[in-house]
């Protein structure tokens, strides 16, 4: 942990792996994390922001959105202006053989040689385990010093895309044609932007594809659907901004990676981050405890025999025990 | 799921080194190995060993997979083991290509842990990378 600090990146590599694969070594990696991360932060009162923790950058959409190609210039970009970039890319395993083909560092030459760490990660099948790692790899990759850190997710599935909700900035990037902004609408990927990339805007259908997309965000501030529930506390639901890139060349992305800071900038102005991380915090513990029921739950119901009675009786009275079966177990 | 007595599955850095045009084999040779349950980090055509080697350092990769230009091997093979141990990386080569057999025991010489032709089945494939791996412990 001494030499990921230290930015030894084969150190980081190795405790990603650690992290990535769960069971009790994965636990105490994460908790060591969390303690350098947390033990001698000082929190700037102004910002909220704590000393070594990084800007968290969620990245989802369609698949073939250019989502990979246009994280790599745009940290690419932000290398320059004087960032440690990461990325976590994450893509599906086959779930017949568990294998998978992790194909986004091919897009990403130019930001793997300006010096951004890039990590590829399959979903290993379990979509629970998603959820279970990839906050514990974003600190260890805040303890290595990169900032911001980057999460890529195909828009697809709930797991993934909360995933990449799990951020203090969700980038949407949503295209002309196949990937088109009504169907964003529909995997409920709107609810979760806090800013938009209509990429590949050298496509004619472009002006199209943002105008739907600002019409769709005219109804949901009108109706307050989109409303994300950790912006409740502060004064509503604050529209995103819609940014056109064409990553392939590097239009736009100058203006998407001002958009970026200007998030997060507003976020800390309105007090919205330290109330965001809490949540993140919150919902990362529910996970772990679904996690823990569910493996008590298996082992305990694995042993039952059809002669315990009526399903809903029998598995309430063993409800209760469950929590402290788990609490036990660690 | 998060036992760690299971495995967690091999991970492969996949690249063609040099500057030759099409990718169609190693395409082939990619969902080989995420059929035998391997996760592949795909790096495509035109890489060099420094790319590889940034590549297998940030994957935390077991095995690197490396194709190339015919009669490349002997210089590029070596090249490529060499890289790898000169960046404190442990971590075993494969090579995919067409290799002569009067040429396998300069390879394997250099370090070169599999040699697979253009007729390597899917099987042979999986388990000279397989065995590349394990080799490593
Ligand atoms: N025309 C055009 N093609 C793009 C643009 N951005 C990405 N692409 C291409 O779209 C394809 C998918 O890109 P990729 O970044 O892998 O998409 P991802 O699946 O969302 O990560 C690639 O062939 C890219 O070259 C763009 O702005 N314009
Ligand atoms: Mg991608």
């Amino acid at each position: 942990m001494a030499a990921t600090r230290g930015g030894e990146r084969w150190a980081t590599a190795r405790l990603l792996s650690l992290v990535e694969r769960g069971g009790p070594l994965a636990d105490e990696v994460a908790e060591r994390t969390w303690a350098l991360l947390h033990g001698d932060a000082t929190v700037d009162a102004i910002s909220g922001r704590r000393a070594n923790r990084a800007h968290v950058v969620g990245v989802t959409g369609p698949p073939g959105a250019g989502k990979s190609t246009l994280v790599a210039v745009w940290t690419t970009r932000l290398v320059e202006r004087g960032h440690r970039p990461a990325v976590l890319a994450v893509d599906p395993s086959s779930p017949l053989t568990g294998g998978a083909i992790l194909g986004d560092r091919v897009r990403m030459a130019e930001a793997t040689a300006a010096g951004v760490f890039i990590r590829s990660m399959a979903t290993r099948g379990h979509a629970g385990g998603l959820a279970l790692a990839v906050p514990g790899m974003v600190r260890v990759l805040e303890l290595a010093g990169f900032d911001p850190v980057v999460v890529e997710t195909v828009g697809v599935g709930q797991v993934e895309v909360d995933v990449a909700s799990a951020a203090d900035t969700v980038l949407v990037v949503v295209t002309p044609g196949m990937g088109d902004a009504v169907q964003a609408n529909k995997a409920g990927l709107l609810e979760v932007a806090d800013l938009f990339a209509v990429n590949k805007s050298d496509r004619p259908d472009a002006a199209g594809v943002r105008r739907d997309l600002e019409l769709m965000l005219d109804l949901s501030d009108l109706t307050g659907h989109g409303r994300r529930r950790h912006d409740t506390r502060t004064d509503g639901w604050s529209r995103p901004a819609v940014v056109s890139t064409v990553a392939t060349t590097g239009a736009g992305v100058d203006e998407l990676a001002d958009a970026t800071d200007a998030h997060l900038a507003g976020l800390a102005a309105v007090g919205t981050l330290v109330a965001r991380r809490e949540d993140r915090w919150r919902a990362e513990v529910r996970s772990h405890v679904d996690h823990l029921l569910l493996e008590t739950s298996r082992g305990v119901v694995s042993g039952l025999s059809v002669g315990t009675g009526a399903p809903a009786a029998v598995a309430r009275e063993l409800a209760a025990g469950l929590v402290g079966g788990a609490e036990g177990d660690r | 799921m998060s036992g760690s007595t299971d495995r967690p599955p091999v991970r492969v850095v996949l690249a063609k080194l040099g500057l030759d045009g099409h990718d169609r084999g190693l395409k082939v040779v990619a969902r080989m190995l995420r059929d035998g349950g391997m996760e592949v980090v795909y790096l495509g055509l035109r890489q060099t060993t420094d790319t590889i080697i940034d590549a297998v350092e940030q994957e935390d990769a077991d095995v690197v997979g490396i194709s190339m230009l015919n009669a490349g091997h002997l210089t590029l093979g070596p090249r490529m083991v060499e890289a790898l141990a000169d960046a404190g990386l442990d971590v075993p080569v494969v090579i995919g290509g067409i290799v002569p057999d009067e040429d396998l025991p300069a390879m394997a010489n250099a370090g070169v842990a599999g040699v697979l032709g253009p007729g390597a089945t899917a099987e042979e494939v999986v388990a000279c990378v397989r065995a590349a791996a394990d080799a490593r412990g």
